[in-house]
């Protein structure tokens, strides 16, 4: 994460935080449907999914972008959190092991430590391409593993609880979803403080320091083995608090919740969200999670806008959404944004275009070989379009070549006022 | 007896597939350091194009459409992807490629739907080579073995007696090297990334119909390929060889093994249940462990020994 | 005791013989100065102390304990610091950063995740004197990775030397600097390993001879003069070594 100054901008910055999380109190109220006279299902849940997924991808960056760290393996301590968590619900229902349904998931935090010590102690003694290949491994194994034994992952067909246990701190049943949100808003907001204080600690920054020169490091008296073991604990015990919101909010745990889709999943949203700054993790869950409640609903081939996405942010924006905000800042606090608004109006007909020109070709591809087999009919951006013409393959194509090639010429323009931005700022810096 | 020589040569068969497949990950690997994600990816697109092929022109033409496509969307994808990626570091490539298995996949599942196309052994070849112990081999699997062992040869002579061979076996251990000595890299990069994509789709199209063809195929091989080459180590094909013949012997006869670890206990007395976790861990027969051992064999390596079997560099 | 002793060291690197056995003593306190031909081993002597690289045979000791079986943290904690030919600081972290990471350990933070590192007042305080005296305040929040190059190798002198190690190994520390960058990277120098053990692989004989006490000469891996500058200024074998032959 880069260094920002400790002293300007933090003001601000905490207000920010302050009306995200009146939003996110608020926003089940706003989506209330008058009709039944309770708050949306659907809106819950993918709010309370977009909390869980924000401690998941949270937690992973710090190995990611805390710890220059590529784990392929992370969802392994969200599961066996997940796993924990109904165990200990079930222990806590059959009265073996008492404890307040709010404090479930800091149990599963525990176990994710416990668990991300053990394989942390076995991956972290290597670094870079050895670390993810083991930690590739690792998630594997668990997969498998997850799927065979009962006893403690129930197998193919997991294992389920009862979150209503009678034992609570605030006296509430959690029968409904809606308190098991505010639960999730709770712990995402406890989580939050937790990985941003831990950056700020003598851990954190060696982390950073070990991500950037793991060399330099040890002529510091560190090793950075231990730095790395101790970060890897860490993002366990958070992904396993993540679990175990999970484990409360669906009742059931299978291998899915260990295996490989779902830590690819973590590293999409930390990468897409920006991996630099702090909150990226957190922009990047929402974003996932949005696409994948609705853009599903939208299209078949929604999985396949992500990956683009996915590979358009690794090639031209590595830094993620909030990297590229972020990268604006020092334009902005020195009045330059002005130089920036016709710059980036020329690229929004063009960028349309390529948009247009991608959706279009994927859907007419997608219509042709699955969609028309469920005869369905293809509507897109409002007018129903039938496969078989030439013409909208034809409107497709020019959008997205021709839209692809003046994209290109804007960007470059784009490109060389943005150099000229940056100059200027150096040259005026003290 | 027949178990074990059964198993043998079925191994035998499995393992010179994972070789063709891996040989060519383990080229790019230890070349530009990019471990290819999408390199089962193009396996199973080299497969549906067999497929694809074989429907309408048979599926002997099969065998040269499909790794010639299959090079060149490799040769594509290095040129305008890869290579403007590559100033952006190794963890950015990895990152590339793995967005580009993810797009693959997707698009075969929405180009050919989720279920298995019906990718079959061409008649010709559709019957049993001989009989061994009451169990027939079937001649598909004879010829695998001979596709596998001619690729095998030709990657040899290649590497050893051609100039561009040379030159790509000296970037295999001296990357930075070859590129002072004013080589042009970029384009050897190039032809090894699509030859590696060839190979790829060459073991697809005989891979295909020995397994079956549909989109997880990519998502089922990927890891056990990745599992040879860094279990053989970077910057040797004899080692990625080693590997993969160990891997699909591993594999092949770990499903005969009848027995778990717990029936090795039971003579001296100790009988387990599978009532608690322990005991189930070690009552479960080891046909059923079978997939985790080469998981097991990798994360062991890279413990002990990064740089693998007979690899020339760490990982 | 003295700071450093190596005996007999040799290093090879597969086949080829890189460091030829080297004994050399460097005094508590002293400014010892190693110079030598390009390819000598000067930078993989100083590998070899600092842990990077393990020796072939032979031992190196730190105020008599044996060095060269370990890590190079482990070196470090005993109160050795290196700096490197080519810059290596932390490019992503800020100048401040990076002066108050190499602080850290020596202050007995260790990995500590409980302690706020803007709440240690006098740990602060501390980095930002050490960059007042590198005079690179103005770029306290700077991302190292943006400073000039003097600059870098200044913030690169200063992390070396911020954890108050006793012996400090430069490795050629005013590459490519101009005239008026080495003077004041020689002052600074000066000021900042005064009272500790400094050894130095230098190119610049200026600076080699304005600071050192001692200079030890090395060729092919193997030392063939040490001692006070007068000494190996007038010796034959280091001209020759230098000018590949005696002027008459």
């Amino acid at each position: 994460m880069t260094a920002r100054s400790e002293k300007s901008g933090a003001l601000p910055r905490q207000w920010l935080w302050l009306l995200a999380l009146i939003v996110a109190i608020a926003l089940p109220w706003v989506f209330y449907d008058w009709g039944h006279h309770r708050q949306s299902g659907f809106v819950i849940s993918m709010l309370s999914q977009m909390g869980m997924m924000a401690i998941f991808a949270l937690s992973y960056n710090m190995l990611m972008g805390g710890a220059g760290l590529l784990s392929f393996g992370h969802a392994i301590f969200f599961g066996l959190g997940g796993y924990s968590a109904i165990h200990i619900l079930n222990g806590a229902k059959a009265g073996t092991f008492p404890i307040p349904v709010e404090l479930v998931p800091l149990a599963a935090g525990f176990a994710g430590l416990g668990f991300a010590a053990v394989f942390g102690y076995m991956a972290t003694r290597q670094r870079a391409t050895a670390f993810a290949m083991i930690t590739l491994g690792m998630g594997e194994l668990m997969t498998v593993a997850a799927m065979m034994f009962h006893n403690f992952f129930g197998g193919e067909g997991g294992v389920t609880t009862d979150r209503m246990i009678d034992f609570s701190l605030f006296g509430l049943s959690y029968a409904s979803g809606l308190q098991v949100y505010y639960l999730i808003v709770a712990w995402t907001v406890l989580s939050i403080i937790g990985m941003a204080f831990l950056t700020g600690t003598p851990l954190g920054r060696m982390a950073n320091a070990c991500r950037d020169n793991h060399e330099r490091a040890q002529f510091m008296g560190y090793d950075p083995k231990t730095v790395r073991f101790l970060q890897f604990a860490l993002s366990g015990f958070f992904a396993g608090i993540g679990g175990g919101l999970f484990a409360l909010t669906y009742e059931i745990v299978t291998f899915d919740a260990v295996a490989a889709p779902l830590s690819a999943n973590a590293l999409l949203m930390a990468y897409i969200g920006g991996s630099t700054v702090f909150a990226g993790p957190i922009v990047g869950a929402v974003l996932i999670t949005l696409l994948q409640s609705g853009l599903s609903l939208l299209s078949n081939a929604w999985l396949v806008y992500v990956g683009v996405l996915f590979i358009a942010m690794v090639m031209f924006a590595p830094t993620g959404i909030t990297g590229i905000i972020q990268a604006h800042s020092p334009i902005a606090r020195t009045g330059r944004m002005r130089r920036l608004v016709v710059p980036y109006l020329r690229l929004v007909v063009p960028g349309l275009a390529v948009i247009v020109g991608v959706v279009g070709m994927v859907e007419l591809l997608s219509f042709l070989t699955i969609g028309a087999a469920q005869g369905k009919t293809l509507v897109l951006f409002g007018r129903t379009i039938d496969v078989n013409t030439t013409a909208p393959w034809i409107v497709a194509a020019v959008c997205l070549f021709g839209g692809g090639v003046w994209l290109r010429v804007e960007g470059r323009a784009f490109h060389r006022v943005w150099e000229t931005l940056t100059a200027e700022l150096k040259v005026s810096a003290p | 007896m027949e178990v074990f020589l059964v198993s043998a040569l079925n191994g035998l068969v499995y393992g010179m597939l994972l070789f063709m497949l891996s040989s060519g990950l383990t080229l790019i690997f230890s070349m530009m350091g990019v471990l290819n994600f999408a390199h089962a990816s193009i396996y199973m697109v080299g497969a549906y194009l067999a497929y694809e092929t074989s429907r309408f022109l048979g599926f002997w033409p099969a065998l040269i459409v499909a790794p010639v496509i299959c090079g060149l969307i490799g040769a594509a994808i290095e040129i305008w992807g890869l290579r403007r990626v590559h100033h952006n570091g190794h963890i950015a490539e990895l990152l590339f490629t793995f967005g580009l298995a993810f797009i693959i996949e997707r698009a075969v599942q929405m180009t050919w739907g989720m279920i298995p196309v019906p990718y079959r052994v061409p008649e010709l070849l559709d019957f049993p080579l001989f009989t061994m112990y009451g169990l027939q081999f079937p001649a598909y699997r004879g010829f695998m073995l001979l596709i596998s062992a001619g690729m095998l040869v030709a990657i040899w002579l290649l590497l050893t007696r051609t100039r561009i061979g040379l030159i790509i076996q000296a970037s295999l251990t001296h990357p930075q090297m070859v590129s002072a000595l004013g080589h042009d890299v970029p384009r050897v990069f190039t032809t090894v990334f699509a030859g590696g994509c060839a190979l790829a789709g060459l073991a697809g199209v005989i891979g295909g119909n020995y397994q079956t063809t549909e989109p997880s195929m990519a998502y089922a091989m990927g890891p056990i390929v990745f599992v040879v080459v860094v279990f053989g180590g970077l910057g040797s094909l004899a080692g990625c060889f080693i590997a993969s013949i160990i891997m699909g012997m591993v594999q092949t006869f770990a499903v005969v093994v009848d027995g778990s670890l717990g029936d090795l206990l039971r003579p001296i007395g100790i009988a387990l249940s599978s009532d608690n976790f322990l005991g189930e861990l070690l009552t479960i027969p080891l046909a059923r462990i079978g997939p985790l051992l080469p998981f097991v064999m990798m994360i062991l390596m890279l413990l002990f020994r990064p740089r693998g079997l007979l690899g020339t560099r760490d990982t | 005791m003295n700071a450093i002793e190596l005996r007999d060291v040799k290093k090879n690197f597969g086949p080829t013989a890189i460091i030829r056995g080297v004994t050399l003593d460097v005094v508590s306190g002293e400014r010892h100065a190693i110079i030598g031909p390009n390819g000598a081993g000067k930078t993989t002597l100083f590998n070899l102390i600092s842990g990077r690289f393990p020796i072939t045979s032979g031992s190196i000791a730190l105020n008599g304990t044996r060095i060269d079986a370990l890590p190079p943290h482990r070196i470090n904690r005993l109160g050795l610091s290196r700096s490197f030919q080519i810059t290596s600081i932390f490019h992503r972290l800020s100048v401040f950063e990076n002066i108050r990471c190499s602080l850290l350990w020596s202050r007995g933070y260790r990995y500590s995740f409980w302690s706020p590192l803007a709440r240690q007042r006098r740990l602060n305080e501390d980095a930002e004197q050490l960059l007042e005296e590198l005079n690179l305040s103005s770029r306290r929040d700077l991302v190292a990775g943006l400073l000039s190059y003097a600059e870098q190798r200044a913030l690169e002198i200063g992390i070396t030397i911020a954890g108050g190690a006793g012996v400090i190994l430069l490795d050629e520390p005013t590459a490519g600097m101009s005239h008026s960058e080495t003077e004041y990277a020689v002052s600074l120098i000066r000021r900042m390993t005064a009272g500790r053990t400094l050894v130095m692989v230098e190119h610049d004989m200026r600076v080699v001879f304005d600071l050192a006490d001692t200079i030890s000469v090395l060729v092919y891996g193997q030392v063939i003069a040490s001692g006070p500058p007068a000494t190996i200024r007038a010796s034959a074998a280091v001209q020759e070594a230098y000018l590949g032959a005696v002027a008459a």
